[in-house]
């Protein structure tokens, strides 16, 4: 088990691509960091920085306080699971398993015996003599687990090892993975494009977007207060609702498309550095939850919108609206299909579920204002103190 | 009705298998000529009209070639060259192609290029010098005196499949030993060649029946009867005065008959080895 320090690492490629840049990042022993973001922005390129399968530009890398930039993959004591699992076919997954302590001359008594113990951790006993032909997509990725955690390395790196799974399987591994990780103790970084993984699994999730660092926090954290525009837009399921607006005198009034939104003391209390934005424009953030459908008779603090679309959830039901304000889009942080449907002031609200809607009405909804965000138009930083 | 569907066996008489037979008649008819020509009676080899069956069957062909013309020799130095030739190609072939496809190192394109250029280098272009420098390292009818040449015309073929096989397997399988603390040798050995079976055994057989059917060099080379291979020593078999056509016939049998062996017990990895190589993921 070791602490995993990254200092200012940078991966720069021959043809002159930079890929990751002046990542510093520090995890703790036992931790289970995630690392998410778009395809391409350098997530795995720093995972295998750490591994020792890419070498660092500039930077300096630790792994237990001794410096590693110079060390090999076997020198660094971490073991790795891949998307696609990386199994040997041609053996058994007893071999499998077992491989990496063959290596080490183990004798065949304390190879068998730490295989097994790993087998019953993860549920293998009965497969072990198996070919990974011969299994299911999560007992390859049990198997390829396994693999790892039988070297009792300082840290597991994981590269998007669920991704090869269909949907209910990947739920469940989610948990499984995490359950694995828990009862080991061992340091974990976990490299995924899937915010909903990122969120559910990790200690404190690093979100990457082009090679740099935008933000690590707690998932919470990082759902309740993100730091920029990106972060906003790409944690969260519903992607966060984000509208060019205008704050009015003293930061009082918040003008969104035609309509003129009174906002409460208490949200310049919890963010005065929006005093210094009043009489300008501001990009303004609300997360669909916190849009529910009024209950009470319009009082001029509700905000007006056209219905598009309902969907029932059965618990919940998800409706897509339109206002005339202009939508934010963040780069990279939604997928093109979800950009392209949200060209014209679109945003998602979750309303309760028995609200009478349908497509058409204009509904009311009572905007929580404590918990809206906003954000610099031009840096895309939130504006807070 | 013209469209009206045939039945029974007229359901295959069209175009495509009648062509498809008349080659595969073309090809086997001669064959077929060579095996029955070989179990006819030495002395009605020459009958006017020829018989199509031997009739009666003899085996006096095949002894006549292992005892009155040394086949058994001829038989022996070509398995020795063979296996000797095709070894080394497979053993240097495969670390080649390892470090050709997977090490990190300057020059593989133009390494790769001469290599091409090599394979299709005709051999009768290089054959005097190279007697002539068998002939000064005292190498004339010698085993390396063909083993060596065989190896090093028959190497490029098969570094370029082993190569493109070895570039078919999943890089992240290597580099899951690389972390485990495999070294380079052990990865290929452990857990890349189990996997490229069939690229090895497609560069065997090429190479075999390459060498096992070489003539210029075995010629050139070794002319003493002692190192004689098969090609060479069934081509002298003809005096001045009479060709023994059924002793050659036999001696021909035997000699296709490992090729036909190894490439039809292997014929699946063959088909895959030469198929298969593209880069995945």
């Amino acid at each position: 088990m070791a602490t995993v320090s990254l200092e200012k690492i940078n991966k720069v490629y021959e043809n002159g691509f930079h890929a990751v840049k002046d990542l510093s990042l520090d995890i703790a022993d036992g931790e289970f960091m995630v690392l998410v973001g778009p395809s391409g922005c350098g997530k795995t390129t720093a995972l295998r920085m750490v591994a020792g399968l890419e070498d660092i530009t500039t930077g300096i890398l630790r792994i237990g306080g001794k410096e590693a930039n110079d060390e090999t993959p076997k020198q660094r004591d971490i073991a790795m699971v891949f998307q696609n699992y990386a199994l040997y076919p041609h053996m058994t997954v007893a071999d499998n398993i077992g491989f990496a302590l063959k290596l080490r001359k183990l004798s065949k008594a304390q190879v068998k015996a730490k295989v097994e113990e790993a087998a019953e951790i993860l549920g293998l006993t009965d497969w072990l003599d198996r070919k990974p032909g011969q299994l299911s997509g999560g007992q390859r990725q049990r198997v390829a687990m396994g693999r790892a955690i039988v070297r009792e390395p300082a840290v597991f790196l994981m590269d998007e090892p669920l991704s090869n799974l269909d949907a209910k399987l990947r739920v469940q591994m989610r948990a499984e993975v995490a359950r694995i990780q828990r009862r080991i103790g061992v340091s974990t970084i976990y490299v995924t494009h899937d915010q909903t993984e990122a969120m559910t699994m990790g200690d404190r999730v690093t979100v990457l977007r082009s090679g740099e660092l935008q933000q690590v926090d707690t998932p919470q954290n990082l759902y309740d207060n993100p730091d920029n525009i990106f972060v906003a837009a790409f944690i969260g399921s519903p992607a966060m609702n984000l509208y060019d607006a205008g704050l009015g005198e003293g930061a009082r009034t918040l003008k969104l498309g035609s309509q003129e939104l009174p906002l409460p003391e208490a949200v310049v209390r919890k963010r005065p550095g929006l005093l210094a934005y009043a009489g300008r424009d501001v990009v303004a953030g609300l997360r669909p939850e916190h849009l529910p459908a009024a209950t009470t008779s319009p009082d001029g603090s509700h905000l007006a919108g056209k219905v598009d679309l309902v969907e029932a959830l059965g618990s919940e039901l998800v409706v897509h609206f339109t206002i005339d304000a202009h939508r934010v889009l963040a780069e990279g942080a939604v997928d093109k299909d979800e950009a392209a449907a949200v060209q014209h002031g679109e945003g998602v609200a979750r309303v309760a579920a028995k609200t009478p809607v349908k497509p058409g009405d204009t509904l009311l909804f009572a905007v929580d204002y404590e918990d809206m965000q906003f954000f610099d138009p031009n840096s895309g930083l939130a504006i807070r103190g | 009705m013209r469209n009206r569907k045939r039945t029974g066996w007229r359901r295959y008489v069209n175009g495509v298998s009648i062509s498809t037979l008349i080659t595969a008649l073309f090809i086997l008819l001669p064959l077929y000529w060579l095996v029955a020509t070989s179990f006819k009676d030495p002395n009605s080899i020459g009958n006017s009209p020829p018989s199509l069956t031997p009739t009666p069957l003899s085996g006096g062909n095949y002894s006549n070639a292992f005892v009155g013309y040394d086949f058994g020799i001829y038989f022996r130095n070509s398995l020795i060259v063979t296996i000797g030739a095709t070894a080394l190609v497979l053993i240097l072939g495969t670390l080649a192609g390892y470090a050709l496809g997977r090490l990190p190192m300057r020059g593989k394109f133009t390494t790769l290029v001469i290599l091409l250029m090599i394979s299709v280098f005709p051999e009768v272009a290089v054959i005097a010098p190279l007697y002539l420098l068998m002939r000064n390292i005292g190498w004339l009818n010698s085993y390396q005196a063909l083993i060596l040449p065989y190896t090093a015309f028959n190497l490029p073929f098969a570094i370029w499949i082993l190569r493109n096989y070895f570039l078919g397997i999943p890089k992240e399988m290597e580099e899951t030993g690389r972390i485990d603390g495999a070294s380079p040798l052990r990865t290929v050995w452990t857990i890349v060649l189990p996997q490229a079976l069939p690229g090895l055994f497609t560069a065997g057989i090429f190479c075999f029946t390459a060498c096992w059917t070489e003539f210029l060099m075995a010629l050139t080379f070794n002319s003493s009867n002692n190192y004689r291979t098969i090609p060479v020593g069934i081509a002298e078999f003809g005096g001045n005065f009479q060709v023994p056509y059924g002793t050659i016939f036999a001696a021909s049998v035997v000699a296709v008959v490992p090729i036909g062996v190894l490439v039809f017990v292997f014929r699946k990895f063959v088909i895959s080895g030469l198929t298969s190589g593209a880069v995945k993921g």
